[in-house]
């Protein structure tokens, strides 16, 4: 904190909010009908909420010269921990591949690819700051590619589908803000559009077209032109190839997303009963600790994955919109930050931290009622898990200190 | 595009008018699914978590017509299972068949009871003692999905002596649960499997209670009550019937395990049925929850067909029981008077055409009337008034008197006797391709050749020679009579017939069956028997007092050799019914 300055009120009171609300529903979360190890597992949410409060004080003393000193080495240790996990990773619930858990001597000790995300955004953000303008074509975009690309690919391989995905939210998001033309980021997301239409042949011919006319007229670079179009035609040729590839449970859930009465009995079960747990709420809900998805064990990963479920059956449609109107006052409170920050680094670094809660928020709740493919991500400040808790709070800590740094009065809401 | 305050500025407005429509559509996403769709996700929920288990109400009790039971219900106990999925109840069954012993043929029966409705609860044990279930209790804790209830089990006090009114009850079928008739009906659940117990399932059902048990995903029961109010089950009431069971009871006791035949006794005026056997029968109290595998072999391989009711389902030559209908016809027709004589005398047989017709007695009984003729049962008599009547009108006349069509009892399953239809020239040339002639109607006129009744539409015909020409529809259950006109007959001439019918027990072919202090009336029969010709079906229908009847008897016994044999077993009911003695048995030789 700058010596003199007032903290970011607002910021840290809707952040220390959200957690108590995110710890009560962890606890609702252990009151089952026939008691579970999750019972116990708040009081564990509570020490690393402890440990996320110390960790956020520290570094908001911290400025941001500090943590541009600090991006480079957070950065490379970041990749190489994400680089030995593939080896010696362990995995988490549910999908037994998955090997994005660092464990010493047997004790789990927590994701380190929650950390590697703020890691990432100082790296953007140093990488994308350091010329005055905008990229404006592809080959300006290739070091900030290959800074978010060596860690995607590496959680690509733990595997953790949907961590890659907030990686991209993350990255698109901080290209906005530097201010990358819609156009570009089109051209540069096309390829990915193109592999998830590919399963639709119409669909994907008239995103072909689309795309073609785009570079038509946005004039980039011939070579980039042609990159951009052959690329998207290799995608809309290999993603059937690349379907093959994905592992069983993975296929499973994005079947679920593209039909969720495909197989009820198996893969889109855990959807379906967490559709059932939140339209059953109501308006008011069935009341806290007496959601009966949750008490009787229907609802799955119901204190992780599936906690917002939990929100929707216990509180119902008014605890649900508080919880996202909190969520929706942190957000816009962060881009205040990021618009107010007098350097460009400071900013991005801001819009980059939002950006991680704002994919997951989406990701997570999109997920609870089907609007989003099942990939496991957790929700900030509710979802059970110490990494991302402390993860968040470094970034309350870091955004509170921008807060402090940036320009004009730092007491209404909105900037 | 710059760094510049400006541009970050409405970068941050651009950003913030994104993220305004995510939310708004996040929150209309969920006023949708919370509000607007509240309803089906909350009945969804409920059906997770809420599991009927039904509470079998109590079938009505069935009464004779003095209020004494012939069936009613026991208590007893159900044990079921609850399983999420048939893994689990496959493990659990094997876990309970650790316990108590259960065949691999029982485990599979369960399961596919509960392929059929996967969320009640499957049946293991319609009908479980209290032993077994106090050792189920002992290890509940194993067995979480388990459900022990009290229910009612089916009980005919007197056994198999009603077996051939009742039937027997069980669990329904998959062809049940399909058809038509047992709409609403569940799998598991009890029904009436024949007699009386099927023909009036949906009086005797009642109305199933259900309670409600809430379990959790795995299928474990939380809570036992109050998860939801619970709708107590409805007994039937009293299904009242005619049976005089002191009279069931006698004719079962008559027959005994030797005598293999049919019994029916009717009161003439009103068709109320007094008592129906069939010989032999079965236990209905051993098919209460499940048969045992090798009492039903032994009935299904039985070659006396105890399963097969012999008095609504066996259809035989009725032999000369049948003349009186060739009687009546000629008389209805004004072709003969009860004191007419053929033109020729029997001498022990009949020429017609180049075929010798034989009468039963090779000695000849005359020149007889009508009369004499019923009472000696002169074959030669009637092979000449089935002449005189002709084949057109013996047909006609023998669907008029009901030969063609089922008596109508309430029991299910009866048998349409076998006559041939108003259009007879075509049945015949259907049944006999190579040429047939008038000669059928030698036959037909006395009960034999294309004729096989059963033995409750013979005592329907005789209910009719018993009153006013009025034939009264066999009901087994108390309601209103319903009676049909089969003939029309002046009083003098229905006299002249009963008197005939009293005559062929007092001085005729049923002579040793004579009933001290009261007339008895009535006809013998021998129906040739197609599989077995030296072993004959012997019959007796009859009525008494003979001047105003007050029952109807109808007797067959299966390879029972003549028709006497029938007539005393016959004239035992009356004299059982009627509480008078029986004395008096001549031997006399007839069919």
């Amino acid at each position: 904190m700058r010596r003199g300055a007032r903290p970011d009120y607002p910021l840290v009171v809707v952040a220390l909010l959200l957690s108590a609300f995110g710890i009560a529903m962890v606890y609702s979360a252990g009151q089952t009908d026939y008691p579970t190890a999750v019972a116990n597992l708040w009081r564990h949410q509570l020490i690393w909420l402890g440990l996320g409060l110390a960790a956020a004080w520290i570094v908001s003393r911290a400025s941001s010269r500090v943590l541009d000193f600090m991006t480079a080495p957070a950065y490379v240790g970041s990749c190489f921990v994400l680089l030995v996990l593939i080896f010696v990773g362990k995995g988490g619930l549910g999908a037994s591949n998955n090997h994005s858990w660092l464990a010493i001597g047997g004790v789990k000790l927590g994701q380190p690819s929650e950390i590697a995300k703020l890691a990432v955004v100082l790296m953007l953000a140093r990488v994308l700051s350091e010329r005055k303008e905008a990229p404006d074509s592809l080959v300006e975009l290739w070091p900030s590619a290959v800074v978010v690309g060596v860690p995607l690919v590496l959680i690509l391989l733990q595997p953790d589908l949907g961590t890659g995905i907030v990686f991209l939210g993350m990255y698109f998001s901080m290209l906005f803000w530097r201010g990358v033309s819609w156009q570009l980021l089109t051209l540069l997301a096309s390829p990915a559009i193109s592999l998830v239409l590919a399963f639709n042949t119409g669909m994907w011919g008239a995103w072909f077209l689309l795309i073609c006319a785009l570079v038509l007229w946005y004039k980039p670079e011939v070579v980039e032109g042609v990159v951009v179009v052959v690329a998207n035609l290799a995608f809309g040729v290999a993603a059937p190839l690349l379907w093959d590839k994905l592992n069983p449970y993975q296929q499973g859930r994005l079947k679920v997303f593209l039909d969720s009465s495909a197989d009820p009995l198996r893969a889109s079960y855990h959807v379906i009963q967490s559709q059932v747990a939140i339209g059953s709420g109501g308006w008011l809900g069935k009341g806290f600790t007496e959601g009966s998805q949750k008490r009787l064990a229907f609802l799955p990963a119901q204190h992780t994955d599936f906690i917002w479920s939990v929100v929707g059956e216990e509180l119902g449609f008014i605890g649900v919109t508080i919880a996202l109107g909190l969520f929706f006052v942190l957000f816009l409170r962060c881009t205040r930050v990021a618009a107010r920050a007098t350097d460009s680094f400071s900013s991005l670094v801001a819009f980059g931290l939002v950006s991680i809660w704002i994919t997951h928020l989406i990701e997570n709740v999109g997920m609870t009622l089907n609007l989003m493919p099942v990939t496991g991500i957790p929700l900030p400040f509710f979802s059970y898990g110490g990494s991302f808790l402390l993860a968040s709070w470094i970034s309350v800590g870091i955004l509170v200190r921008l807060s402090a740094e940036g320009r004009g009065p730092a007491h209404s809401l909105v900037g | 595009m710059s760094f510049h305050p400006n541009a970050v500025q409405q970068r941050g407005r651009t950003a913030g008018a994104l993220l305004s429509l995510v939310f708004i559509f996040l929150v209309g996403s969920f006023f949708r699914a919370q509000v607007l769709q509240n309803a089906q996700f909350a009945l969804h929920s409920d059906e997770n978590r809420l599991r009927e288990i039904p509470i079998p109400a109590p079938r009505g009790r069935i009464l004779d017509r003095k209020g004494l039971v012939i069936a009613e219900d026991q208590v007893g106990y159900t044990v079921s299972l609850l399983a999420p999925r048939e893994s689990q109840l496959v493990s659990a069954l094997r876990r309970l068949s650790a316990t108590v012993e259960m065949s691999q043929e029982q485990q599979d029966a369960v399961v596919r009871r509960y392929r059929r409705s996967p969320n009640r609860p499957a049946v293991i044990f319609a009908d479980a003692t209290f032993e077994l279930v106090s050792v189920l209790e002992e290890h509940r804790v194993e067995l979480p999905g388990l459900i022990i209830q009290a229910s009612s089990k089916r009980w005919y006090p007197e056994g198999a002596a009603v077996s051939s009114l009742v039937g027997y009850t069980g669990e329904i079928s998959e062809q049940q649960l399909q058809s038509k008739g047992f709409l609403g009906y569940k799998a598991g659940q009890q029904v009436g499997k024949g007699g009386l117990e099927l023909r009036y399932e949906s009086r005797l059902r009642g109305r199933e209670g259900v309670r409600f048990v809430e379990v959790d995903a795995l299928g474990r029961v939380v809570r036992e009550a109050g998860a939801r109010p619970e709708l107590t089950p409805m007994a039937a009431p009293p299904l009242p019937t005619n049976i005089d069971l002191d009279l069931q009871k006698y004719v079962y006791g008559l027959f005994g395990d030797s005598l293999v035949g049919a019994a029916v006794a009717i009161e003439p005026k009103s068709g109320e049925v007094l008592a129906l056997h069939s010989a032999p029968t079965f236990d209905p109290n051993r098919f209460t929850g499940g048969i045992p595998v090798d009492y039903w072999r032994s009935l299904t391989t039985d070659k006396r067909k105890p399963l097969y009711n012999k008095a609504i389902q066996g259809t035989y030559p009725p032999g000369s029981t049948w003349k009186l209908a060739t009687a009546v016809m000629g008389l209805e027709l004004g072709i003969v008077k009860l004191d007419d004589r053929m033109p020729t005398p029997c001498t022990g047989g009949f020429q017609y055409g180049n075929r010798y017709f034989k009468c039963h007695d090779k000695r000849g009984h005359g020149a007889v009337s009508l009369a004499q003729a019923i009472e000696q049962s002169c074959d030669v008599y009637f092979y000449q008034l089935g002449l005189k009547i002709g084949l057109a009108r013996l047909v006609a006349g023998g669907i008029t008197l009901g030969s063609h069509a089922r008596s109508g009892i309430d029991l299910p399953a009866e048998m349409r006797p076998q006559f041939p239809d108003s259009d007879y020239k075509a049945y015949f040339t259907r049944k006999y391709p190579g040429g047939w002639n008038q000669s059928a109607s030698l036959n037909l006129s006395i009960g034999q050749g294309e004729n096989s009744q059963t033995v409750v539409n013979m005592a329907r015909f005789y209910t009719a020679l018993a009153t006013d020409g009025q034939a009264a529809q066999p009901r087994v259950v108390q309601g209103p009579a319903q009676r049909a006109r089969l003939f029309t007959l002046d009083s003098t001439q229905m006299r002249g017939i009963r008197n005939a019918l009293a005559g062929v027990v007092s001085r005729g072919t049923a002579g040793s069956a004579k009933i001290q202090g009261v007339v008895l009336a009535g006809k013998t029969g021998t129906a040739q028997n197609s599989q077995d010709p030296n072993n004959d079906h012997a019959w007796f229908v009859g009525f008494a007092p003979a001047d105003d009847p007050k029952i109807v008897v109808a007797v067959m016994l299966e390879f029972g050799g003549h028709g006497p044999r029938a007539a005393k077993i016959a004239a035992r009911i009356i004299e059982h019914y009627l509480k008078v003695s029986a004395t008096q048995f001549i031997q006399t030789e007839g069919p």
